[in-house]
């Protein structure tokens, strides 16, 4: 299938954005970008969180009205009004959330992306044959909720490639996947290109930009800042593009082991799934002390989430001393005792659970500290006052501690962009001076100035002798700020390895549940 | 062609939040005048006679309180359900099994009198309302089953129950055969406020400490910030190391309380006996009562003075107007429905957009 | 006739309003969408079949009219709730509230007045045979529009590319959304039929079940067709199955009350109330399978980006 190139050959490119602008109220979330894809070519859309790009993107595929601006597809003006009218142009596209229905079959899921009607049986068969051809092995009769998160995408690029597309959006297809899952994903986009067919792959990981890419185009808020080809370029030069300056790099002395008590010890903690989708865990055991930070690996959805919850205490076990907190036999009791023994906790998801979106930020800030700091903020004794003014000032100085940028004296917590209300967020325990915290996802959406704020207060919060335990799908910053890493797969944990002894192709295969003797610590 | 557009405001409105049962109330108004003038009323003279009129006469104000009084005890407890996000509309039977229970001691033991009458008649009338409103928080929390079902079955379970009681063993022997009880001994009578002036009774005041005490648990104590923080997502809630089982079962005692007490107090101070049926419906119209307050305590007092004037100009109308009072429930609907609708302005914007020029005309 | 054939029949017009209820709210629910409405729009449905056919005489313009009036009735719900995205629990309470009052005003003059009855099916031949005849084929049409709507449900829903959609935008409307489904548009669509069901619903309570006014007719029944479709676990035909469970309590209750048990015949009233408890502990006792089973963005808010 190389049916894209027209008679003028490389003179028309596949498409061609012109001053493609996106307002959002008084947000220009894209403000006059010009891309060119060429057919046959991988090209990369770099840029940080909130630069853009999900934006730019959803406006070539048609999810949303670019405010101006035009796209040329193949040489002809076009305004794509509906993802329907973009795949029947010929863009298919693989969302990096992805855009399935957990309670369908494979097979009914890609039936509802194509427009023409076939029997759900004749699917199935494309879909399995599209599979082999490119590597792809899906079962179109498995309910999409019961399967992993690599199966998923999986089932998103055979979707996107049954609809025989000219050009396929790929955006951020790595972040889920093991580092062997990825190289096999882009022996399958190689020869997707060797066919002729174009993608625009967006990532923020740069060594595979580097790699795999012909040529890329970096956003910065909102507006292109540099077109280059990338396999011409460093890392380092990729991302001074990016953020416009350079990077901090996070100061980490070596850890001193200077007292080996354990602060949180998990014994054989295992658990039966909880909800329709959930992963049950199987007998997991860590041991962390004081003064490290232990990284946690692992593609989403294996477990990761439940673990947290299990030390937290927002799940209690059956047997106290399945969890154990700075020595304390601590599975039979909830999260707040357990932030009385000094534990503190930041979960993935930041609005819906670490914390209230419609709610003010002294109210998000009373929200996890109402039992631990019940002197400070509550008054008035058994009736248990709120106490505004110690709130105000308590926040006041989370924000200047974590520089979090607000447009309001406390506004609510939806009001804050991600990369602020995770620095919020993560002040408000570290504010507390907790001797051990656990942190899930903790730079996941942020955007890299914020993401180097925050790894440098968890690495400092470890070298001052607390245990930091980071659960993560982001293994660059599990190397950059572990002491010790472990990897997830289907609800266990694997032995954890001194990072002088870890490689990225180690915890590849850690991940992917191939590496059963890696615990030599 | 035009269409509406809605965009999630970033930061709630607090402007939004103060207007939105005012605009309500304002478009309530102007749907009643077209309703009117389909009828073919006019329709000042006819809001007059329903809003303003039952206001003109001391009495009137005196039903006003009347009926206002287990409107706003109701509501008051379903503020605390509906920000907990514990959905109890089966407040009509609480107040239904307050008013029973509370009626033990004046039908079972009349004899039995003394000043130590009435405080243990409302005392059981909340325990009734509580007993009855443990069953959907039970089940709720016990065996995850909806609480809207459950709590709405009970109320067709209590009508009837009431329904055998006063037809059967707790009918008044003397009473020709009439469906009732005997009337309630003076001991057993919750007293006027100004008996020279008109029929209020203490009931009302009853309504008003609750809403302050009320009040002053949801906005200024952890108790409030948990009910509203479980409210608004149990996930955060129990991560905050809040318990929604426990919350569900304290939501649920209140509000079953303040609907029992409600019962006991109509049927001590505005009936004197118990019948067959003892509400024109105050466990329902509470929920529009609890929503025009906006589930602010000392809103619900202002709610419920309108809510009763509702039922006032019911009466009313149909006595000047001839247009019947059941005109007061549609009245009582459409004020629900808008002040759901103006509560959007809270969180949304609303743009309505012509189709043909896009431009966008900036709404309210 | 005999006696079973008669039981069969009563619980058959029992089950019918129950039935047809619920299919419509379990279509409206799997789109994602909680109308908790279904008594107020039958209630309507209800009086506006009553009044039509008084005034023309015909039953069957009383029940296309108690349609309409349902469906127009519950776009009320679909603006409030799909357009400015209110609360879809007080939402829906609004529109029961609001159709009791408005059912009661309306229905005022109509109290007492002998209604319309819709004529039962005779085929000459097929009715008399007996035992099988009656049930069969001599029953009234809102009974075989139940059966069929029950067939036609279950095909769309499971059979059909629109049901697969449908589904889809109940499970996860922001994948619907980014696939370029209009949500917003199927699920008005989804609320319509829903509000046309609940109104022919209380068309046949007003014509055939007691082809007359009273107010508050409906008496919970839309509530407990809400219980039905949490019973039947979202599918068609275990809805027609806890249809006709109900009809059999209802209609059993009647009879040991003319029996004379000795049970105060409120006690026997309260037991389909009961039984609706009951029968919603059971189902909901096993959190996980309930909630594998209920549309995963049920009553959920959805406000499309632009």
């Amino acid at each position: 299938m190389t049916g894209t190139i027209t008679k003028d050959g490389s003179e028309i490119p596949l498409l061609e954005a012109e001053k493609l602008t996106k307002i959002f109220g008084t947000l220009k979330a894209c403000d006059g970008i010009d891309l060119k894809i060429g057919t046959g070519e991988i090209h990369a859309l770099l840029g940080e969180n909130g630069a853009g790009k999900s934006t730019l993107v959803k406006m070539l595929f048609g999810a949303l009205q670019p405010t101006s601006g035009d796209i040329a597809w193949k040489g002809e003006r076009f305004t794509v009004t509906s993802p329907a009218m973009g795949r029947s142009l010929g863009i298919g596209m693989v969302f990096q959330h992805f855009s399935l229905f957990d309670a369908l079959t494979a097979a009914e899921n890609i039936a509802l992306s194509l427009d023409e009607k076939s029997p759900l049986d004749t699917i199935a068969t494309r879909a399995r044959e599209i599979g082999q051809t490119y590597g792809l092995p899906v079962d179109p009769d498995a309910l999409v909720g019961d399967l992993s998160v690599g199966e998923r995408q999986r089932i998103e690029i055979i979707r996107c490639l049954l609809q025989n597309p000219d050009l396929i959006i790929l955006d951020e297809p790595t972040s889920v996947l093991t580092p062997q899952e990825a190289d096999l994903l882009f022996v399958t986009l190689e020869r997707l290109r060797s066919e002729g067919k174009s993608i625009l792959y967006i990532s923020h990981r740069l060594e595979e930009v580097r790699r795999l890419c012909d040529r890329a185009t970096v956003l910065r808020h909102g507006k292109v800042v540099g077109q280059c080809d990338p396999r011409t370029q460093t890392a380092a030069s990729l991302a001074r593009m990016m953020v416009g300056n350079d990077i901090h790099v996070i100061e980490r002395l070596p850890a001193e082991w200077t007292d080996r008590i354990p602060l949180v010890e998990v014994n054989g903690l295992s658990q039966r799934p909880r909800g329709p989708f959930s992963v049950a865990l199987h007998d997991i055991s860590l041991s962390i002390n004081g003064g490290e930070i232990l990284g946690i690996a692992g593609v989403a959805g294996n477990g990761q989430g439940e673990l947290f919850e299990a030390i937290s205490g927002e799940v209690l076990q059956e047997r106290p001393h399945v969890v154990r907190i700075r020595g304390t036999d601590a599975g039979r009791i909830g999260i707040s005792a357990r932030r009385r023994l000094g534990a503190a906790f930041v979960p993935e998801e930041r609005l819906g659970h670490g914390a209230v979106p419609d709610m003010s930020l002294t109210n998000n800030l009373l929200l996890s500290r109402h039992s631990t700091d019940r002197k400070m903020f509550l008054t008035g004794g058994v009736l248990k006052l709120v106490s505004e003014s110690s709130l105000a000032s308590a926040a006041k100085r989370i924000v200047t501690q974590m520089d979090v940028r607000k447009s309001a004296e406390n506004p609510d917590a939806s009001a804050l962009s991600g990369g602020n209300l995770q620095k919020f967020l993560i002040g408000r325990e570290l504010d507390r001076n907790p001797s051990v915290i656990v942190v899930n996802q903790p730079t996941w959406g942020v955007d890299a100035g914020a993401a180097a704020h925050i790894r440098q207060a968890l690495v400092d919060l470890a070298r001052s002798g607390s245990a930091v335990i980071v659960i993560s799908q982001d293994l660059d910053e599990l190397f950059e700020i572990s002491d010790r890493i472990a990897a997830m797969v289907h609800g266990r944990l694997s032995e954890s390895v001194p990072i002088e002894a870890m490689t990225m192709e180690r915890v590849g295969l850690m991940m992917g549940g191939a590496d059963a003797t890696a615990g030599a610590a | 062609m035009m269409r509406i557009e809605i965009v999630k405001r970033p930061q709630h409105s607090a402007l939004f939040s103060a207007l939105s049962p005012f605009i309500a109330l304002f478009l309530t108004l102007i749907a009643g005048a077209i309703l009117f003038s389909i009828l073919g009323k006019n329709p000042i003279s006819a809001l007059y006679s329903y809003f303003v009129e039952p206001l003109t006469e001391v009495w009137s104000i005196h039903e006003l309180l009347v009926k206002a009084a287990p409107l706003i005890l109701i509501a008051v407890g379903l503020s605390v359900c509906f920000l907990s996000n514990n959905w109890n509309i089966g407040a009509e039977g609480q107040f239904i099994a307050g008013g029973i229970a509370g009626s033990i001691l004046p039908v079972v033991f009349p004899d039995f009198q003394g000043w130590y009458v009435l405080p243990i008649m409302l005392l059981l009338g909340m325990a009734g309302g509580m007993a009855y409103a443990t069953i959907p928080a039970f089940l709720k929390v016990r065996f995850n089953t909806n609480e809207i079902l459950t709590s709405l079955m009970l109320v067709y379970v209590a009508q009837l129950f009431l329904d055998w009681l006063v037809r059967g063993p707790w009918r008044n022997p003397q009473g020709y055969n009439f469906p009732e009880t005997v009337q309630f001994s003076d001991s057993a009578i919750l007293p006027a406020i100004w008996p020279d002036s008109g029929r209020a009774h203490w009931g009302f005041a009853l309504a008003i400490i609750a809403a302050v005490v009320v009040w002053f648990m949801l906005s200024r104590t952890l108790n409030g910030f948990e009910i509203k923080v479980l409210g608004r997502s149990s996930r955060a809630g129990r991560f905050a190391g809040f318990s929604a089982g426990r919350l569900t079962f304290f939501a649920f005692l209140v509000s079953g309380a303040l609907a029992g007490l409600a019962g006991i107090a109509e049927v001590s101070g505005a009936v004197g006996q118990l019948r067959t049926s003892i509400s024109p419906g105050y466990g329902f119209t509470a929920i529009i009562v609890a929503f025009l307050g906006r589930l602010n305590p000392l809103g619900i007092i202002a709610a419920g003075l309108v809510l009763a004037l509702s039922y006032l100009g019911g009466e009313a109308a149909q006595i000047s107007l001839g247009i019947s009072e059941k005109s007061a429930r549609i009245f009582q609907g459409i004020i629900l429905f808008f002040v759901l609708a103006s509560d959007s302005l809270i969180y949304y914007r609303i743009r309505i957009v012509s189709r043909l020029s896009d431009t966008a005309l900036k709404g309210a | 006739m005999t006696m079973f054939e008669a039981i069969l029949l009563t619980v058959a017009t029992a089950a019918t309003p129950l039935l047809i209820a619920a299919l419509g709210e379990l279509v409206v629910e799997r789109s994602g969408v909680l109308n908790l409405g279904v008594e107020g729009m039958m209630v309507m449905g209800a009086v506006t079949g009553f009044a039509v056919a008084q005034y023309t005489g015909s039953a069957w313009l009383g029940m296309f009219a108690a349609i309409l009036a349902g469906a127009a009735f519950s776009l009320l719900f679909g603006f409030l709730t799909l357009t400015l995205i209110t609360n879809q629990v007080a939402t829906g309470l609004a529109l029961t509230l609001l159709g009791l009052g408005a059912s009661a005003m309306i229905g005022e003059s109509f109290v007492g007045l002998p209604g319309v009855r819709m004529d039962s099916l005779y085929i000459q031949g097929l009715t008399d045979i007996p035992y099988v005849g009656k049930v069969l084929f001599g029953q009234d049409p809102i009974f075989y529009i139940s059966i069929l709507l029950t067939i036609g449900v279950a095909w769309f829903l499971f059979r059909t590319r629109a049901g697969l959609t449908l589904r889809a935008v109940g499970d996860n409307h922001t994948s619907a959304h980014a696939l370029g489904v209009p949500v917003v548009r199927i699920r008005y669509l989804a609320v319509i039929f829903g509000g046309a069901c609940a109104g022919l619903a209380g068309a046949q309570l007003s014509l055939v079940y007691v082809p007359q006014w009273v107010e508050n007719m409906t008496s919970g029944r839309g509530w407990i067709a809400l219980a039905l479709v949490v019973f039947a676990s979202w599918r068609p035909w275990r809805i027609l199955a806890g249809a006709y469970l109900f009809g059999a309590v209802t209609i059993g209750q009647l009879h040991a009350q003319a029996l004379g048990i000795g049970v105060p015949s409120q006690f026997m009233s309260s037991l389909p109330y009961l039984a609706t408890i009951i029968v919603l502990v059971l189902i909901s006792r096993n959190k996980r399978l309930t909630l594998m089973n209920t549309p995963t963005s049920l009553g959920k808010p959805f406000v499309p980006d632009r």
